[in-house]
């Protein structure tokens, strides 16, 4: 276990060292400086600029310096907003983002089960291809889609909801929703596969045949093994929690780290940009290191160890 | 049993002797036999769902390439006199599809309003330019479509090329063939796309096309490899190395026609992957730009006029949702045709 967990570890530093060194690069191959709003600086000005963002250096020594910040929790400078750290800028948005990721994921992960588990227990009935239907929308209609849709007709038409803005929990409740709806779909479909399966088992059959209630069978016996490989799915959900609070944060003008990702994309502030790939990326790293060592410990027959796949 | 055996009397006339040619029928397979495709192809058809999803791609297919052989609109003919003008079809009286819209609660022709004389009619009416958004629609699916094919296309090369290499090399190459998987998808796979889309000069279709195919193979690397590892062990391949055929010619004639199904099936989840995130990247701006158009900047262009002229936002965003269903549709439909398990 120790030795698996330590190669793991060395592997989300492997990942996040070539996703920095990456972005870096990349970043330096565009053109744009934070002094391009600004042609009417003199010379000595503009080399003071520089010199403050440490782009006079030569780039294999800005490299370093950047690579060594990271390890001092340092990203660098916005070009966006002068002076200000762009780690400090993702801390000060990151509540935002993570009450919306998180309200989204446990509404989608619990209204997902419920409606995976209806779908296969009434399996091949009107409820079953409801719950389908339902699940196959949430992942055709695009996040972006959706939340113009329910801001216009719940926020606007009927202003049951605030449209926009973050004053308080009501103004959480359309992003969620928004939001939601790709890990529901997403659960829900993959418990419904999975409980199909288990429901046909020899074990389900027992429990039937020792006069079980129904109840009893489907929250006992099916859904709990039907939970454990859920957990597989808690990675790729975020992902795509990560992918719709961009645009969602934007239509809702939450200010969020996802909303402050496009703007900077759109004013070329690398900085921003490659600050908020990194976080991103060891987000990620970091859930699917803890799903995979949650998933060794709920489910004794996988086995964590440090040799091979 | 024994008295009754015994009553029943057996004489020769009983018997008659068979025709001579009625022999080899016993041996005959009446039904034709069919081929795996052809078997798959009926097990498609079967499934209602599925073959609707099949007719409905088929013909957003021939309306957004072919469509404007019959409907001559140029997508970027600008005529601003008409700009923001409802849908009309002429002879249709229905709401929305006359050329009224309602304007402070009162219904207002507003065709009329702008000076448009009777000739003048859009199918699903005009952009804030007064471009024809049908003509639009049309050859925004078409680029939207475009990018997500040929994005596919190059991320399948890349991703059966990889997974085959790897699985067949296995040792070392294919350990460090994983690590690269592994790494590139534990990075949250927009960002990717993101950062390739800006540092592509940002817009265009190949930079999208690119930043597409860069990340979007790990998924079809991972199962064909898988497959490979089961499929190389087996005697069909064990068979052909020893008659000393070169590996990539046991790649090419006996791995890839067995990847296929897994391959196939791989692909019709990709499509609509890709056409999300075309849409997506093309939406926050970072994607297609004017002239060009397709389904995303439609979708964002629209929302900005969505609460007077909601018709704007809701056409491509109802085809880009129909394009989405109909390829996971029909992909849920192949996964359940290819498999053999599955046959009831």
């Amino acid at each position: 276990m120790r030795k698996y967990l330590l190669k793991r570890i060395f592997y989300l530093f492997l990942t996040l060292f070539i996703v920095a060194t990456v972005t870096f690069f990349l970043m330096k191959l565009m053109p744009g400086t934070p002094l391009q709003n600004e042609a009417k600086l003199t010379a000595s000005e503009k080399a003071s600029i520089l010199a403050q963002y440490g782009l006079d250096k030569p780039i294999w020594l800005q490299y370093l310096i950047y690579i060594g910040g990271i390890f001092k929790g340092s990203l660098g400078l916005s070009f966006q907003f002068s002076d200000q750290a762009v780690s400090y800028l993702i801390g000060s948005r990151m509540g935002p983002s993570m009450q919306l990721g998180g309200q989204a994921m446990v509404i989608g992960v619990v209204f997902g089960i419920i409606l995976g588990a209806v779908g296969a227990i009434r399996k091949d009935t009107w409820a079953d291809r409801l719950a389908t239907i339902l699940s196959i929308l949430g992942i055709a209609v695009p996040s972006f889609v959706l939340a113009i849709l329910l801001q216009y007709y719940l926020g606007l038409k009927m202003g049951w909801f605030p449209v926009a803005g973050w004053e308080g929990f009501a103004y959480t409740i359309l992003p969620t929703l928004a939001l939601a709806a790709s890990p529901l779909a997403e659960t829900a479909r993959f418990i419904r596969t999975d409980m199909v399966d288990v429901l046909s088992s020899d074990y389900i059959e027992l429990a039937k045949a020792k006069g079980l209630s129904k109840f009893g069978i489907v929250y006992h016996h099916a859904l709990r093994n039907s939970l454990i490989p859920m957990v597989t799915l808690i990675g790729p959900l975020a992902a795509a929690l990560m992918t719709g609070s961009m645009v969602v944060e934007n239509i809702f003008s939450v200010p969020g780290i996802g909303e402050q990702f496009v703007k900077s994309i759109l004013v070329n502030d690398y900085p921003t940009i490659m600050g908020v790939t990194i976080f991103y990326s060891a987000l990620l790293c970091l859930l699917l290191l803890l799903t995979d060592i949650v998933y060794g410990i709920i489910d004794p027959r996988i086995r964590l160890s440090g040799n091979g796949d | 049993m024994a008295d009754n055996a015994n009553n029943i009397e057996i004489k020769p006339g009983d018997f008659a002797p068979l025709d001579k040619q009625a022999g080899p029928d016993n041996e005959k397979i009446a039904a034709p036999s069919l081929t795996f495709g052809q078997d798959v192809w009926r097990r498609l058809k079967s499934n209602k769902t599925a073959f609707t999803s099949f007719i409905v791609l088929i013909f957003l297919f021939l309306v957004a390439f072919g469509g404007q052989a019959v409907y001559h609109h140029d997508p970027n003919d600008q005529s601003p006199k008409y700009a923001n003008l409802p849908p009309k079809i002429p002879g249709v009286n229905i709401h929305g599809l006359n050329g009224h819209i309602k304007q402070s609660g009162q219904d207002v022709d507003a065709y009329a309003q702008a000076g448009a004389g009777k000739d003048v009619h859009y199918t699903l009416g005009t952009d804030y330019l007064g471009r024809d958004l049908l003509a639009r629609i049309m050859y925004g699916t078409r680029v939207s479509l475009e990018i997500a094919l040929i994005a596919t296309l190059i991320d399948l090369t890349i991703g059966v090329t990889f997974g085959i290499y790897s699985g067949w090399k296995g040792g070392r190459v294919d350990m460090f063939m994983q690590r690269i998987i592994e790494i590139l998808s534990s990075v949250p796979s927009l960002v990717v796309m993101v950062l390739m889309a800006t540092a592509f000069q940002k817009t265009g279709m190949a930079s999208i096309i690119a930043a597409l195919a860069i990340i979007n193979w790990t998924t079809m690397a991972r199962l064909t490899r898988a497959q490979t590892l089961q499929l190389k062990n087996q005697d069909f391949i064990l068979a052909a190395r020893t008659l000393g055929e070169s590996a990539p010619k046991i790649a090419w004639k006996h791995l890839l026609p067995n990847l296929s199904s897994v391959i196939i099936i791989q692909t019709m989840f990709t499509i609509p992957n890709a056409i999300f995130f075309e849409a997506f990247l093309s939406y926050i701006g970072i994607g297609i730009s004017s002239p060009q158009a397709s389904l995303g900047t439609l979708i964002s262009d629209g929302q900005k006029n969505f609460q007077f002229l909601p018709y704007q936002m809701w056409y491509p965003a109802i085809v880009l949702i129909i394009l989405m269903l109909a390829f996971n549709l029909l992909g849920d439909g192949m996964r359940d045709a290819f498999d053999p398990k599955s046959k009831r």
